[in-house]
């Protein structure tokens, strides 16, 4: 016997819908299997109005079941006795009296005799829609009164519960189940009686509704294109619109319309936005891939003059959207032609960025300094000679020392537009980036920030490359997003994201947990994104310092640079990249370069994956036990000047001196394949020595140079990476 | 559609149908206000155990929404009609339907949609889950289930209405602007009626608006406000509470207050309009026609002090 579950309602979010189908589907499956009735295929569905499940071939019943259970011994305290009759339900003599060896015990045989599939339906279907989760939920009418009254997306108006032609009676949330559920508001109006599971279907269709949300998509995108083709046009599909507008409508039809062409003097992104978002209407695109004076709507019905005074009012509806967009954009227009994009600057002291760092017009000034400092220091020849202007004291002389090579100063970013010229136009860039923010159009769509400015830029002719960049330096806004590439884009967008994290981190505001409420984490990944992707050589440290500013820049500098480690490893974890081998990298110390230390781990990846690498980690972990085991005794007695013992300790001492400083160029570099190939010429020495000595000796003497021996083993491997953190 | 309907026959038209579904047909609150939500008759009715239907035309000013009478859709002072019905009938939707068919629209030609909006007013303190309403893509009414105001659980809940009387106006007569709306059957246009209006409060609004003796204003009405709560007269003490959100819009249209300010004029307001509604529930007491359903010891009484419990000064502003 089928099984059919329809809960009508008022209308559905369209966005919920499919995921409140899985969970009805779920919840259903669950519950039966809990149960113990089994079924065939189930599946749920959802349109605007209704949440609907069909069940294939459930059992007539539960199968029974018998269940033996163990009580206390014959000869037990009274109390063990009735306690076993409790909460088994039986009577003494319902008992049996088994002699199990170990003395004569009482046994319960428990039989549940199997229940009728509707018997279970009732029980389990008030239950599922009681418990359902929706992401929000109300409640309604006169049950009001309660603030316990029954929650739901929206009025829950019916329940139809049928086994095959069976109404299952339930009532749940004030509501009795029955056959009759609603068609079409328009088309079928009234109540429609379901004969069974197996007619539902088709009996909704008579009545003008399609229940299966991928028929009503399937006919959406279908007949949206055909329309689209007679009207010499093309579609640009759009799967998220389909889905929202079959979540609107329970008998689609869609319909084209059109827009007077002067509107595409607007920026097609405010045309298109205005379309999808606010009408949920289909953009559509000339044979030369330019956005078309057209549009396609979904309606809900047959209209009985085929559709003409819809097509009229949506187009009525568009135009004047169209309007008042045009108008803000003109106003812009005449703004910037008449004060440059400056003019919307002022407005921009007004605007707090966050209560504790000021205005945007001070991130701007901040941003516009660091994206100029920035290029500045990556354009040097020389790249590494890093100075920030305030880092004063010793956080400015660690890690920020550690020269590039020439080889990777010269792996610049593209080579046009070169060297003050883009500083020039990134400080220019940095400047305007946010001016858009305060334009009446990204009043109207904030969806546009940046866009409508790079659109603004080009009007009065600013250097394309500044409107790209004010355009792009909000990327990349997620893992897909494009990544930056253009010098002053790059530039800018750096900029942006290191002030928001510095200044962030400078005010004691870092992510917690589940909540990131200034994105930082994201800003993060973004610069992590941006250098990768653009080999872009620069040492973290003194960049951070800047961004931070004096005088937090000491305190708040290594928080913010373990951030960056974290934000690495959950980024590399995708691509495979071990984060254990990052820290071993980072636990140096020195290393704030995210290309080289990538390209350091990927080394080290490679190079710990290999028979050479596991068997000289192992010999690692093992002298760096020993040495931490003597260590933990006191200082150790200074080596004897002079003896390399003889054997395998001499040649672990020879291979030493041989590997340690081909090591130390290769890594000076940045030849880190070969650095991880002098290490593991030490593999061999290594095993030796375990194997043939002793390293406690008892000549004191002895031990010690053998002490030492390993320690300078030890600080050859640390010279490529703290091997301690390596995990296996 | 035969003959469309004049902006006042719409008018009438809605009033007649909802006053015959039991509605008491109100007249506009006579205090500026920035959407029919305000009118006492909504905000502060829909609190409390009472049964309530009402209807009512409400002149709404925004004054940042006015352009000097020069766009055809944007007006700094129009006009909404409000339905309340609480607790919330079993087919709202249905009846709301009607009256689309009673001002004309006929549904076999037209796509009504309901399309999800949550409403939710930071002033008000209150939010709902609904829908806004769409006629051929524009939208006509906003359909809401009160579920909280003033941040106190609506028991019942209410379902409220709310038609932008000039967009239908302009679906059902076909118009492009505003002004050109019949405003009767006798050649009288919207703007002849409005135009001169919008033209004025617009340079008052945005130029004349004095905001020195506005931001006086804002603190007396709120002193006021203060003063009557503690008083525990709610109805007079809500004036003021409207008062100072009117305030609060005129002095944003002058562009006075910063957005970092606005957050907080916007809560000023909210601890207003609470504080009057903490004082109104309380002298909520369970009636006959509301059953006194859900009035009980199951009530967070935190929120619902009763009159003996708090004699005087509520130390809430």
């Amino acid at each position: 016997m089928n099984f059919l579950l329809e809960i009508l309602s008022e209308e559905i979010p369209a966005r919920m819908q499919a995921a409140a189908a899985e969970q009805l589907r779920t919840r259903f499956v669950d519950a039966l299997k809990a149960a113990g009735l089994t079924h065939g295929a189930v599946m749920a569905d959802a349109t605007p109005r209704r949440l609907w499940l069909i069940a294939d071939d459930l059992a007539a019943a539960s199968a029974g079941s018998a269940e033996e259970l163990k009580g206390p011994r014959v000869d037990a305290p009274a109390q063990a006795i009735d306690g076993f009759l409790k909460k088994t339900g039986l009577t003494r003599d319902q008992l049996e009296e088994r002699d199990t060896g170990k003395g004569v015990v009482l046994f319960a045989m428990l039989r549940r005799e199997g229940r009728s599939a509707a018997d279970i339906l009732a029980e389990v279907i008030p239950q599922i829609i009681r418990d359902f989760a929706w992401p929000k939920s109300m409640r309604w009418g006169a049950a009001s009164h309660s603030t316990a009254s029954p929650r739901w997306v929206r009025p829950l108006v019916g329940i139809v519960a049928l086994l095959h032609d069976a109404v299952v009676p339930l009532t749940v949330h004030g509501v009795t189940s029955g056959r009759a559920t609603q068609g079409h508001r328009i088309h079928a109006p009234g109540p429609l009686d379901i004969h069974s599971a197996e007619t539902y279907v088709a009996q909704l269709r008579a009545a003008h509704v399609i229940a299966s949300s991928a028929e009503r998509r399937t006919l959406i995108a279908a007949r949206a294109a055909e329309l689209a083709r007679e009207a010499g046009l093309a579609l640009i599909p759009d799967d998220g619109l389909v889905a929202e507008n079959a979540g609107l409508t329970e008998w689609p039809v869609p319909l084209l319309g059109r827009f007077d062409p002067d509107f595409l003097s607007v920026p097609r992104e405010v045309i298109v936005l205005t379309m999808r978002t606010n009408q949920k209407y289909f953009a559509l695109a000339d044979a030369a891939g330019a956005l078309a004076p057209a549009f396609i709507c979904v309606a809900n019905l047959v209209a009985s003059d085929g559709g003409t005074a819809i097509v009229g009012g949506n187009q009525r509806v568009l135009s004047a959207r169209l309007s008042d967009a045009r108008f803000f954009w003109e106003q812009d227009l005449a703004t910037v032609r008449a004060g440059g994009l400056e003019a919307f600057l002022p407005k921009l002291e007004n605007i707090v960025f966050h209560e504790k760092l000021g205005t945007v017009a001070d991130k701007v000034a901040r941003v516009e300094a660091l994206a100029t400092w920035l290029w500045d220091h990556i354009t040097s020849p020389l790249g590494g000679e890093v100075d920030p202007p305030q880092a004063a004291g010793e956080g400015a002389a660690t890690g920020s020392t550690q020269p590039l090579s020439r080889a990777a100063a010269a792996r610049r970013l593209s080579t046009s537009p070169q060297g003050g010229e883009v500083t020039a136009l990134a400080a220019r860039a940095a400047r305007l980036a946010k001016a858009d923010l305060v334009s009446a159009t990204v009043g109207e769509f904030p969806e546009l920030q940046g866009q409508i400015g790079r659109y603004l830029a080009l009007s009065i002719g600013e250097d394309p490359a500044v409107a790209d960049a004010i355009r792009d330096h909000y990327k990349p806004v997620g893992q897909g997003d494009d990544v930056p590439t253009a010098p002053v884009s790059v530039a800018v967008a750096l900029a942006d994201k290191l002030d928001t994290l510095g200044q962030f981190f400078a005010v004691g505001e870092y992510p917690t947990g589940s909540k990131d409420p200034f994105a930082l984490r994201r800003a993060a990944l973004g610069i992590i994104q941006i250098v990768l992707k653009n080999d872009i050589r620069l040492p973290l440290r003194p960049l951070l310092r800047v961004a931070i500013g004096e005088p937090l820049a000491t305190q708040a500098t290594p928080k913010l640079l373990d951030f960056f480690a974290d934000r690495l490893k959950v980024q590399q974890r995708e691509a495979g990249v071990r984060h254990d081998l990052i820290d071993a990298v980072f636990a140096l110390g020195g290393e704030d370069d995210l290309v080289r230390l990538l390209a350091r781990v990927k080394a080290l990846q490679a190079f710990v994956e290999t028979d050479e690498g596991i068997n000289l980690l192992a010999g690692y972990k093992r002298a760096a036990n020993i040495l931490k085991a003597a260590e933990k005794e006191g200082p150790p007695p200074a080596p004897p000047a002079s003896g390399r013992g003889e054997g395998s300790e001499a040649a672990l001492a020879s291979a030493l001196d041989l590997a340690l400083p081909t090591a130390t160029q290769a890594v000076a570099d940045e030849y880190f394949t070969d650095a991880m190939a002098a290490l593991a010429s030490l593999r061999a020495p290594v095993d030796a020595f375990f194997t043939d000595v002793m390293v406690n000796d008892p000549d004191p003497a002895i031990r010690a140079r053998r002490l030492a021996l390993l320690a300078r083993f030890r600080d050859a491997v640390h010279g490529v990476a703290d091997f301690s953190k390596i995990e296996g | 559609m035969s003959k469309s309907l004049s902006f006042q026959s719409m008018i009438l038209a809605l009033q007649s149908y909802w006053g015959s579904h039991g509605c008491v047909i109100l007249q506009p609150y006579d205090l500026e206000v920035g959407a029919g939500t305000f009118h006492p008759a909504t905000t502060l009715r829909s609190l409390g155990p009472d049964h309530w239907n009402a209807c009512y035309v409400q002149p709404c000013r925004r004054p940042s929404d006015g352009r000097y009478g020069e766009n055809p859709n944007r007006l700094q002072h129009y006009y909404q009609f409000q339905v309340i019905q609480k607790p919330s009938p079993p087919d709202l939707i249905g009846l709301y339907l009607g009256s689309l068919d009673a001002i004309g629209i006929d549904r076999a030609r037209h796509d009504i949609r309901f399309v999800e909006d949550d409403w939710e007013s930071p002033t008000l303190g209150a939010w709902g889950l609904g829908w806004e309403v769409w006629c051929d893509g524009m939208e006509v009414s906003q359909f809401t289930y009160f579920q909280q105001v003033a941040g106190i659980d609506c028991a019942p809940v209410a379902g409220e209405l709310t038609y932008g009387l000039e967009r239908l106006a302009m679906y059902i007569q076909g118009k492009d602007s505003i002004y050109d709306l019949a405003y009767n059957d006798a050649g009288v246009s919207y703007g002849d009626v409005f135009l001169k209006q919008e033209q004025q409060f617009s340079a008052y609004n945005f130029e004349h608006a004095n905001t020195e003796r506005l931001f006086q204003h804002f603190k007396d009405v709120s002193e006021e406000c203060r003063a009557l709560v503690a008083a525990r007269l709610p109805l007079p003490a809500y004036d003021q509470a409207i008062k100072a959100s009117h305030l609060f819009n005129l002095l944003n249209a002058r562009g006075v207050i910063s957005v970092a300010e606005r957050q907080a004029y916007i809560g000023r307001v909210r601890d207003l309009v609470k504080a009057v509604a903490d004082v109104w529930v309380s002298q909520q007491l369970p009636s006959p026609s509301g059953e006194g359903l859900g009035v009980g010891p199951g009530r967070p009484s935190a929120s619902f002090p009763t009159p003996d419990s708090s004699p005087e000064g509520e130390g809430r502003a």
